[in-house]
């Protein structure tokens, strides 16, 4: 199926907020925002749900604590016990205090790791993967809004554009996707 | 919006205070006789002097803070800090009679390095007599409590000049006078925990118990802020703070949590590890006659906010947030309390009648000072250049 895709760049995000509730008001699904940072509010205006990277991240930081505490009793208890500062090492357990900071570490740096790649991945931006932001300005300073027509059936690509240029945007683009 | 006491929080905190004078009258008569009932008394006057004084202090300390980082959400809270901060001089105030009491009774037992003749027998508090000594103790009390006064009576001055006067200037003058603030107070209060709870132990000492008394202190003042703002808002003030702002808060009862734990494991396990006589006493003394007490504070301050804060909804829920800050509270009074008594009173110490009516009254008069304080300006700074920031805050 052919689709249209409608690009309106701005220049103040701000400006690109109030345009985005006016076309939401009206009906319109907009399916994508393209900003140098991130515009505070902007989510629940066009619709996007909220995260559950903080759910990976608590599942990620648990997998760290599992593979360091069966890691470490492996090493320090049943493959090579070591007496370290005269404690008793057969039993994890009892020695439990000076296996936290390693459990610590592990954790964080499993949650932190699983956490940027998963955030990379979804939005396939890891290093060397195409860029599919739809100008390279809105890696600087322009705003861009994207709208598509077959998510929009109840209006036509005109009636999409009409719309997009009574907020305030600078310049349009149009691309057809095949 | 001027903030009124509503008739129920009077009687509420009258209440508490008369019952919790009436409980500690009944606990010393009940006690009567007993040769340690001095000690438990002043023990108990330090605990929660040193506690609701920590509270105002720590208020006043998360003010400086904003004020030297030129903080923008916090605006619209502003005053609610300020509030708390307000218990100050009272603090100030019970901590002066206490350590006073206590100076004109030799240390009272708790203070064993304030009692000349326990001094002629000990040589490890010889050696300590540079520096703890009566005189320079109360120049050191002083000069902390006296800095502390000076500052807050300056922010508040300023805050209530900013609300006629507006403009950037008092705002450019509390940055600075903010950012010195931290500055003495990043001496004072390693320091002042060292004098008045670290010496109590006088024969143990530890580098970081400065910021680990600092970290309870701080946990606890978000705590009481943030259950301030819930009640504000559940009477309908404070309009313009919004789900963010209550966030934050949240955010930083768990970060702060996290510190304090933290802080204090890493003074544990050190201790445990390092397993040399004159560190581990210390934890031997709590062990022997707190270990439940003891140990139970330590999951209540740890576990407990960080598995039921962790998520977003959690943060943001009014009675998540009250419950918890609640019990984190009294798990941080808890911490006080073994702080001073595991070294003066020992075995003898027990939560009885005593102890629960002086949390009570004290207590009650904390809760009364504040709503008072909250009574005697705008809600919300009028002329806060951060206003604007603040009301639109979202995270």
């Amino acid at each position: 199926m052919s689709d249209t895709v409608i690009y309106a760049m701005y220049d103040d995000d701000e400006v690109l907020k109030d345009g985005a509730k006016k076309l939401v008001s009206k009906g319109v699904k907009v399916s994508e925002v393209f900003s140098p940072f991130p515009i505070h509010g902007i989510d629940p205006i066009i619709g996007i749900k909220n995260t559950r990277l903080g759910i990976m991240a608590f599942i990620y930081g648990l997998t760290g604590l599992t593979l360091a505490t069966i890691g470490m009793r492996y090493f320090m208890i049943v493959d090579w016990p070591m007496n370290i500062g005269g404690k008793p090492s057969f039993s994890y357990i009892e020695n439990i205090l000076s296996f936290i900071p390693i459990s610590f570490e592990f954790t964080v740096l499993c949650a932190a790791h699983g956490m940027a790649i998963t955030y990379l991945l979804l939005n396939k931006t890891l290093p060397g993967m195409p860029a599919s932001n739809p100008d390279p300005r809105t890696t600087d300073d322009k705003f861009v809004i994207e709208l598509r027509t077959s998510e929009n059936t109840k209006y036509s690509a005109k009636d999409l554009e009409k719309m997009l240029k009574e907020t305030g945007m600078i310049e349009i683009d149009q691309r057809e996707i095949k | 919006m001027e903030f009124k006491i509503t008739s129920k929080a009077k009687t509420v905190t009258t209440v508490l205070m008369v019952v919790g004078l009436l409980a500690s009258i009944l606990g010393i008569v009940m006690n009567a006789g007993d040769h340690h009932l001095f000690t438990r008394i002043m023990a108990n006057g330090l605990v929660n002097s040193f506690f609701f004084f920590s509270l105002g202090l720590g208020a006043l300390f998360f003010l400086a803070l904003q004020y030297a980082t030129e903080t923008g959400w916090y605006a619209s809270v502003k005053r609610v800090i300020e509030g708390i901060a307000g218990f100050l001089p009272y603090g100030i105030g019970f901590l002066v009679l206490v350590l006073g009491v206590l100076s004109l009774t030799h240390g009272g037992h708790i203070y064993t390095w304030m009692d000349p003749e326990t001094v002629k027998h000990d040589a490890i508090i010889q050696g300590k007599s540079a520096y703890l000594n009566l005189p320079f103790f109360w120049v050191r009390t002083i000069a902390y409590l006296a800095t502390y006064y000076l500052f807050w009576t300056g922010f508040r001055k300023r805050s209530l000049e900013e609300d006629r006067v507006g403009g950037t200037e008092i705002h450019f003058k509390n940055y600075k006078r903010g950012a010195l603030f931290l500055v003495f107070f990043a001496v004072f209060s390693s320091t002042s925990s060292w004098d008045w709870l670290m010496s109590i132990d006088v024969h143990w000492f530890s580098t970081l118990f400065g910021w680990y008394t600092f970290a309870g202190m701080w946990c606890s003042t978000m705590v009481v802020l943030v259950i301030t703002i819930l009640y504000l808002k559940k009477l309908g003030y404070l309009p313009k703070v919004n789900d963010s702002h209550i966030h934050d808060i949240g955010k930083w009862t768990f970060a702060t949590s996290f510190l304090w734990s933290y802080l204090w494991f890493s003074q544990f396990m050190l201790i445990w590890y390092a397993n040399i006589g004159e560190e581990v006493a210390y934890y031997m003394a709590r062990i022997e006659n707190f270990q439940i007490l003891y140990f139970s504070m330590f999951v209540i301050n740890f576990a407990f906010p960080m598995l039921i804060l962790m998520s977003r909804d959690a943060k943001r829920n009014a009675g998540i947030l009250t419950l918890v800050g609640l019990i984190i509270l009294a798990g941080h009074w808890l911490d006080v309390y073994i702080m001073v008594s595991a070294g003066s009173l020992g075995a003898n110490a027990h939560i009885g009648l005593l102890e629960l009516g002086m949390v009570v009254l004290m207590l009650g008069l904390f809760i009364r000072v504040v709503l008072m304080n909250l009574t005697k300006a705008p809600l919300t700074p009028v002329n806060h250049p951060f206003l604007d920031e603040s009301v639109h805050h979202e995270i």
